[in-house]
Formats: structure tokens, sequence, C-alpha cells
């Protein structure tokens, strides 16, 4: 499979706070690939690495090219990257926000992709008229996964989704994800929590600790690994 | 007796309407950048004064007409505006609100500084583009000027709104105001969008100050007391909400005038033209003490 996404030392920091130290990892075209670490680990940090919400330095490449700039940019390249809690305007309808998700296409099939969402989330069309911010935590965390579909981004950049949410709620997230990943070969790099649910979804995870990556492997190793499962999967 | 009461009445409902369009569209410019800053921009009326000169000399020294003149002050209005924020505040748009506050205070005394250096401090005339006939219209007598005023005026609320409402580039500014961060990871250039607003504010500045010069005459400090109108109108509506702005300046023009008309009875005799300024501040205070976020803003709401 083809290298997407590339990172290679790459450091941040917020003021004097250093969030990321090293961390180098890899996601091939068409992989769901989960980042799992404590609080403060720099899961975060690294999604607004990748997005450039944060300065970084070392190397991050899409497709071999370096990514700099802000978010402007990387939305123009094609990653989509839906932040921790729900990342929907609240002010704007359903419709506005799936609209907003297609801003940086210059062609014209955006009905298509409005169609192309409703097959996953009906709803979205049947209340295209709602105020986001009076939908429900679970429906609000769907409609920022729709606006991010919108953009038919190369690179889906999930962070938390299952914060806040009701356990059935959040398998339904990951089920849909999975569907989009299997059926239209969706890219997905995902920051959880939650790491059971994220290794279930994920064909290979990386845990981080301190701002470096601690540990990389498949999903499945991972998850027979006796510290994985003794400090992410409790038992 | 009543029916002559009756259409003076009328009458004055009508030329408030008309002024208060005028308070309504600086209202809305106010409005339009403190939903992106965060900042009441102070030089609000000193722009639009500016805007007006320009159309002035457009008029009396280059003989332009007047609505070639009107349509080219707009563009040099918008253009100047976003250039405004490009150069002046995008600099000092990062920390304290309060820098960008006084930044607005020094372009006010720049402005109106500038504006007597160029074109001196005595009045001049401005023509109306409506002339100075009247309608009798059932024996309410209602001046041309009143009726363009408030048409142009709504007209142009209604450019805005279907702006802000349904073009791609509306959404984006919509977007950019509420939530900037967001809005930067969909792709919107939100600092551009930020010049855009105060372009659009400069511009609505702008048809402000050239429909007030017929009526008070053309000076350089022709907008102080209407941007006083304006904050009144918008703090009443709301000062995060356009619709707010739009109801808020039509209710204080109406309002005052009401109030100026009424003095002919005994009762309230003692409320005169100098009354207008104080009455307006009055409105503010009170909006601000009984229900500060105005008629139709939101309470804020800080979300943890």
């Amino acid at each position: 499979m083809k290298t997407l996404l590339e990172l290679d030392g790459v450091a941040a920091r917020y003021g004097p706070v250093q969030a990321l130290r090293n961390v180098s990892l890899v996601v091939r075209e068409g992989e769901v690939v989960a980042v799992l670490g404590a609080n403060g680990a720099g899961k975060t940090t690294t999604l607004r690495a990748i997005s450039g919400t944060v300065d970084r330095t070392g190397t991050l490449e899409l497709e071999g090219k370096q990514l700099k700039g802000g978010p402007e940019s990387a939305a123009r390249l094609g990653i989509a990257h839906v932040p921790e809690g729900r990342g929907t305007f609240v002010d704007l309808t359903v419709t506005e926000n799936l609209k907003l998700g297609a801003y940086t296409r210059r062609d014209r099939s955006v009905k298509a992709d409005v169609d192309r969402v409703a097959e996953y989330f009906p709803w979205m069309v049947e209340r295209g008229g709602q105020r986001a911010g009076t939908l429900s935590g679970g429906e609000q965390q769907m409609l920022a996964l729709g606006r991010a579909l919108m953009a038919r981004p190369r690179l889906l950049l999930l962070d938390e989704p299952s914060l806040g949410l009701a356990p059935m709620v959040v398998r339904e997230f990951f089920r849909i994800v999975r569907e989009l990943n299997e059926k239209e070969g969706l890219t997905v790099l995902v920051v959880e929590q939650d790491a059971r649910i994220a290794l279930d979804a994920s064909s290979r995870a990386y845990v981080l600790e301190v701002g470096r990556v601690a540990l990389t492997g498949t999903s499945a190793e991972l998850r027979g690994n006796e510290s994985v499962r003794r400090s992410y999967l409790g038992y | 007796m009543v029916l002559a009461a009756f259409s003076d009445f009328m009458q004055q409902v009508v030329s408030g309407l008309a002024s208060g369009g005028v308070y309504a569209l600086l209202a809305l410019a106010l409005v339009i950048i403190h939903r992106s800053t965060g900042v009441i921009n102070f030089a609000q009326g000193e722009l639009a004064t500016l805007s007006t000169y320009i159309a002035w000399t457009l008029t009396v020294n280059h003989g332009w007409s007047y609505w070639p003149a009107f349509v080219a002050t707009l563009l040099v209005s918008f253009v100047g505006g976003v250039g405004l924020h490009r150069i002046v505040i995008r600099p000092v748009e990062r920390g304290n609100v309060l820098r960008i506050v006084i930044v607005t205070i020094g372009l006010l005394v720049a402005v109106n500084g500038f504006v007597v250096w160029k074109w001196g401090g005595e009045p001049q005339q401005l023509q109306s583009p409506f002339g100075t006939s009247t309608y009798d219209i059932g024996g309410v007598v209602i001046a041309a000027n009143d009726i363009g005023t408030i048409a142009v005026a709504l007209g142009i609320v209604v450019l805005l709104w279907g702006l802000f409402q349904f073009t791609k580039v509306g959404l984006a500014l919509r977007a950019a105001a509420v939530n900037p961060e967001e809005a930067r990871l969909v792709g919107v250039r939100v600092t551009w969008m930020l010049a855009l607003g105060w372009g659009l504010a400069a511009l609505l500045g702008a048809v402000a100050g050239m429909l007030t010069a017929p009526t008070v005459g053309l000076d350089p400090n022709m907008m102080a007391a209407v941007l006083i109108y304006a904050f009144a109108a918008a703090v009443l509506g709301g000062i995060d909400s356009p619709l707010g702005a739009v109801v808020g300046g039509l209710t204080v023009g109406v309002l005052l005038n009401l109030l100026s008309y009424l003095s002919q009875y005994d009762a309230v005799s003692w409320f005169t033209e100098e009354l207008r300024l104080p009455a307006a501040l009055l409105i503010i205070l009170v909006v601000l003490l009984i229900r500060p976020q105005g008629i139709f803003g939101r309470a804020e709401v800080k979300r943890v």
C-alpha cells in the first residue's frame, strides 16, 4: 500500500509546554490507524500538528509533499480534521454545516455529495434546516463526520470521537467509519482515549507516552500486549 | 382636528423611519464588526464622513452625477475598509481587545483630522438625489427624500441579507465570525473574511453618510450624533444581531422623532432637540441594565 502520510521526528509546543517531543508515524492509503495514550500524551497535538493548527517542526509529508501553513492549506490538500468536542458550527443549520464541509471544493457536484452523506445519515437531509446547536451530542458528532465527508478528504483525522457519548452511539459512529473505510477506501487516523473501541476499528495503532511513540504494531498485536492491556484496556 | 393631528403624527413616523433607516445601516456596520472582532469600531462614524466627502468631491469638484458617484464611493469605501483591516487592525488583533478599541479611537481622531485638513471645517452641501418635492398621500405629506432614504436603506439591508444567507462567501463570513477555529479547519481563510467584514461595514457607513448629508449638511462632525444613535440601535436590538440592528435603528429613529413631535403638547414641552442625544444614551443605559443582550440577542452562555 502507498504511504499517504508520514511524520518523522515531529515536535510541537504550546508556549513553554512541550506537547510533542519526537513523533514518527506512517499512515498508508486505505488504512484505519489509531493513536492511543493517556491524557497529555500528545494525541490531540499530533492531529493538530498534521492539520497545522499548532506550530510544529520535523518532517510531515502528505504523499511525499511537506505540509506547511495553517489548517486552511491542510484543508485544501484534502485533510479533514474533526476536532475534539464535535466540531460543528452550532449557530448554523445542518445543511449549512454540510455546505461548509465542501468549502474548498471548486467542482459543482456538491449536491451529489449531500446525497452520498444522506445515504449514511438520512436524517441530515430531513432535518437540514435545524440549527446544529439543537442536535444531541451524538447527532453533532455524526454531523461533524458528515461535514468532513463533504470535502471528499484524502485523509480523515478524528479526535476523540467517543468523548461524552453513550456507548451505543460510539459503536454506531465507529461502525460507519469502518463502512466508509471498507466501501470507499477512506483513510482514517483516529485518536482515542477508549483503546478498546479504537483497536477494534483500526488495523494498526501507535501508543504515545509524553510526546513520543512508545509502542506500535497491528491492532491485534497491541490487544495482546501485556502493558497495553494493563494501561489502556484495564484487564 | 383629530385628522390633522393624525397626519402630523404619520409624517413624523415616516421621517423617523427615514432617519431610523440611516441609524440601522450604521448599527449594522457596528454589528458586523462586533460579531467578528468582538469590539465596537468607534471610528465607524468618521469613516462614513470620509466616504461622504469622497462622494461630495466627485459630484462637486469632478462633475460626476449623483448615482455614479454613489457607486464609486461604495467601491472605494469597501476597498478602503478591507485595506484598513489588513494594515491597521490585523497587527493588533491578537491579544487584548482593548488594543483594537484604542486603535479604533485613534482612527476616529486621525480620520476626523484628515477630513478637516483636506476639505476644511466649514459645512458643505451634498445634493439629495431624490429632490425636495413632497407627496400628499391622504393628507399625510411625505418628503421624497424620506421615501428615497427608506428605500435605499431597506434595499441595502436586503442585499446584505441575501449575501449572508444565500452565497458561499456569506456562509463563510458567518462561519468565520462565530467559530473562527472551526472555519479554518474547513478551509475558510478567516483573516480575509474579517477584512471583508470591515469592507462591508465601511460600505454600509458610506451609504449612511451619503443619506445623512443632504438633510443635516456635510461637515467633519456630521456623523458623531448618528454614531450615538447607531450605538443605541445596536444595543437595543442586540449587539450581535443583524436583524436587531435594523429593528433597533428604525425604533430609535421613530421614537426620537415622536418625542420631538409630542413636545408641542404642554406635558412634554420640555423635550427639545437638545435632548435627543441624552435620550439615546438613556436608551443604551436602560437596555444594558434591563436586558444586556438586547431584544434579539441571545444571552451569552460560556461553555465549559
